[in-house]
């Protein structure tokens, strides 16, 4: 068990820090939050500048455009970009952490050819209509039906949840292929160009107002048959084979913050008056923030292990249901003890007063994260579902039915 | 970076387990206090893994937690930090005294060769010592006796040789608490596969696989928090110590403590029974916790380093 880093892993970080020091003073600042176009912009442009320096699709495959780095590689490398404040993944996070390893792993030359690169360069993004009404945490049993017509398939239903799918040039698609077929059994990938006819998108206000993901209606949608990746109803198998993707180093940017907005919290509480003392003289707060260190610690510990667990093996091992349940759980305790500090400068999502600017951040911030925080425990697997995952693949309890 | 055990050190830990798989199965538990295992365990090396063999905390903790595990009665850590300590004789069981705690308590006296004493001054080594008997202990297998005063002892170290014990101590106490959380909580899934209720085993309603689900979550990250600060604590070059042994033992009284009580629900009424041996673990838990530092201790700890 070693924690630290060999001199090659060490001078990959030094190269990346200079870099990050040189490059980011360019990069403009973060668009509004509701104005999407300029958003899809600021992102795109952000992956080019990666795709410059050779830092993009850090852990795809050299063959494929990537940088082939190892899976510690990729994580000093999304340690060092949130430490500097670099841009998030953004508007790239379906096409990066999904599709594009998604075409790799499945799709055919042709399809890999006409992607990734465009993926890897920030041209393209990509949107994930996995999600519908009806099919939710029972994916499979989703019901958007696609009907062959020669080389042609013919698309109609109703996708939900859809992020980013305003601004998104693709879109992975899951349809039902055969709907007699067991519900896992029916299900085919496809690549949908998000400019087809007969494609409706309706943006969602979400809790934060803004409106991140859109339902999206299809008509009579025709995709090509060249544009499905694997065969006809083997879709839920080549969901399953990159999922694991999505959740090997999820979350590395959020744990790195969090342990620094706990910091930021200590220095912010020292100066915050409740009643004839600081916050911080409260034991009781202390505490609960020692609490929450121990846990970001032991997390970022997690984090590591699953990594060097990917590194030995090729797959991230059972740590990514875990990390999952206990991270974002973590999170939104973390947002309630921020609120807990600046008491009535939490009402507002534009800051209140000067104080807490002395740490770099500011109230509005903290209020945003913790209503987006709400999420976190919904998207991408439910906590209840990561449990039954926990319960079932790890510990072998029978399923309920 | 590598964060995992290598091969020596899985083979390491296997071997601890199958012995005490052998020596001390849950038949023998109720018995408490097993001489012969314990010169077994000396025999090995277990409390020598450091000062003869010359493996680190990273080996110990893995050690620890098999022993923990297996619910090992007696004085475990301190026998542990003495085997480094100047001036010791013979080589048998260690108590352990924080004269700083009220009441004055010491567990397992009648088989201590002698005791450390963790005066903030410096530790103390004290030959056999006297008390009256507590009544009842709580973990009936950690009998306690309540000392009249602190004793007397030789000094074998100075201030900083105190806080590097009580920081040690608390590491490896923490590995024996991730040792009970771990089997707590195969001790309830192996019940919730077998227990039919409704027709059907009881690990296959929700509410039942949660709390499993919740139990192995706490286990896992307390484990990885003490393989961390186990880690730290053997890297010169690192001064990340104190925080993380202060989150890692904060986390294993957690796991430990909290996976007994579900552990116990798991049971069901059985839970409540002496005869199912899941309350042998959480008295165990609960001993622990108040052993080098409490959580509240750790968590105040914690955030002043922060
Ligand atoms: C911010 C955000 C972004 C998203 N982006 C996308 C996207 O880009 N593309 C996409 O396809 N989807 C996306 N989703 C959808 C997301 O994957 C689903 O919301 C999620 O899987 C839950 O499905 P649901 O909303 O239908 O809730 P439901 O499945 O209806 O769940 C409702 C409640 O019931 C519980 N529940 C359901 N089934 C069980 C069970 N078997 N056992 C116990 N409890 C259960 C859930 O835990 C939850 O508490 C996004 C969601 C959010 C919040």
């Amino acid at each position: 068990m070693d924690l630290r880093y060999s001199p090659e892993e060490q001078q990959f970080r030094h190269e990346l820090r200079d870099w990050l020091a040189r490059v980011l003073p360019t990069v403009p600042p973060k668009p509004a939050a509701d104005d999407w176009p300029a958003r899809r912009a600021h992102d795109t442009a952000w992956q080019r500048l990666l795709f410059e320096a050779g830092y993009a699709g850090i852990n795809w495959p050299r063959d494929y455009g990537g940088r082939g780095a190892t899976p510690t590689e990729h994580l000093i490398f999304l340690e060092e970009t949130e430490r500097a404040g670099a841009p998030y993944v953004g508007v790239n996070f379906v096409g990066l952490l999904h599709a594009g390893p998604t075409l790799v792993a499945e799709g055919t030359d042709e399809q890999r050819a006409r992607h990734l690169r465009p993926i890897l360069r920030g041209d393209e993004v990509w949107c994930q209509g996995f999600s519908e009404p009806g099919a939710g945490s029972d994916l499979a049993s989703l019901r958007t039906r696609a009907v062959r017509d020669g080389d042609h398939y013919v698309v109609s239903g109703h996708k939900l949840w859809t992020s980013y799918a305003t601004v998104a040039d693709h879109c992975e698609l899951l349809v039902r292929t055969d709907p007699d077929a067991p519900k896992h059994k029916g299900i085919t990938w496809l690549i949908l160009p998000m400019d087809s006819p007969g494609l409706d998108v309706r943006p969602i206000e979400t809790v934060l107002g803004s409106s991140e993901f859109s339902e999206v209606y299809f008509d009579d949608v025709r995709i090509p048959v060249t544009n499905r990746v694997g065969e006809e109803n083997d879709g839920w198998r080549v969901t399953m084979v990159t999922l694991s993707f999505e959740r090997g180093t999820a979350w590395v940017d959020q744990i790195v913050d969090s342990m620094r907005l706990v910091t930021d919290l200590v220095a912010i509480a020292k100066t915050v008056t409740r009643r004839s003392a600081t916050a911080w003289d409260d034991v009781g707060l202390r505490r609960d923030v020692g609490h929450l260190a121990a846990e970001f610690d032991a997390l970022w510990a997690l984090v590591k292990r699953g990594v060097s667990q990917a590194q030995a093996t090729g797959v991230p091992g059972v740590g990514a249901s875990v990390l999952k349940l206990r991270y974002t759980e973590a999170r939104q305790r973390l947002m309630d003890l921020a609120a807990r500090v600046l008491e009535r400068a939490a009402l507002s999502r534009t800051d209140i007063g000067a104080l807490w600017s002395l740490s770099g951040r500011h109230s509005g911030e903290f209020v945003e994260e913790r209503i987006n925080s709400l999420s976190y425990t919904i998207a991408a697997g439910t906590s209840q579902i990561q449990r039954n995952i926990v319960g079932e693949r790890i510990l072998g309890l029978p399923r309920e039915r | 970076m590598h964060f995992l055990p290598t091969d020596d050190q899985l083979e390491l830990q296997r071997g601890v387990r199958d012995l005490l798989a052998a020596k001390f199965p849950l038949e023998r538990l109720p018995g408490g206090y097993d001489a012969g295992l314990w010169a077994e365990l000396t025999a090995t090396g277990v409390f020598g893994l450091r000062d003869e063999l010359g493996l680190g905390l990273a080996e110990s903790v893995l050690v620890f937690e098999e022993l923990g595990r297996a619910c090992v009665p007696g004085p475990l850590v301190a026998t542990f930090l003495a085997a480094g300590l100047p001036g010791r004789a013979g080589s048998g069981p260690v108590g352990m005294l924080d004269p700083a705690q009220a009441p004055l308590l010491l567990a397992h006296l009648g088989i201590a060769e002698s005791v450390l004493v963790l005066h903030e001054a410096g530790p103390q080594l004290a030959g056999p010592v006297s008390g009256a008997p507590v009544p009842e202990p709580v973990d009936p297998l950690s009998p306690l006796h309540e000392l009249a005063a602190t004793p007397d002892g030789h000094v074998v170290g100075d201030a900083d040789a105190t806080v590097r014990l009580r920081r040690e101590g608390a590491l490896l106490t923490a590995a024996l608490q991730v040792g009970l959380a771990a089997r707590l909580t195969d001790l309830a899934v192996d019940y919730a596969k077998t227990r039919e209720q409704f027709g059907r085993v009881i690990g296959s309603f929700q509410a039942v696989k949660h709390l499993c689900a919740d139990m192995f979550v706490r286990a896992e990250l307390a484990r990885v928090a003490v393989h961390a600060a186990a880690v730290t604590l053997d890297d010169p070059d690192t001064t990340d110590g104190p925080r993380t042994v202060a989150g890692a033992k904060l986390l294993a009284d957690e796991a430990a403590t909290v996976n007994g009580r579900s552990s116990v629900q798991v049971h069901g009424g059985m839970g409540f029974t002496w005869e199912v041996p899941v309350h042998f673990f959480l008295k165990r838990a609960w001993l622990h916790a108040t052993e080098f530092g409490t959580a509240e201790d750790h968590a105040e700890d914690l955030a002043l380093l922060l």
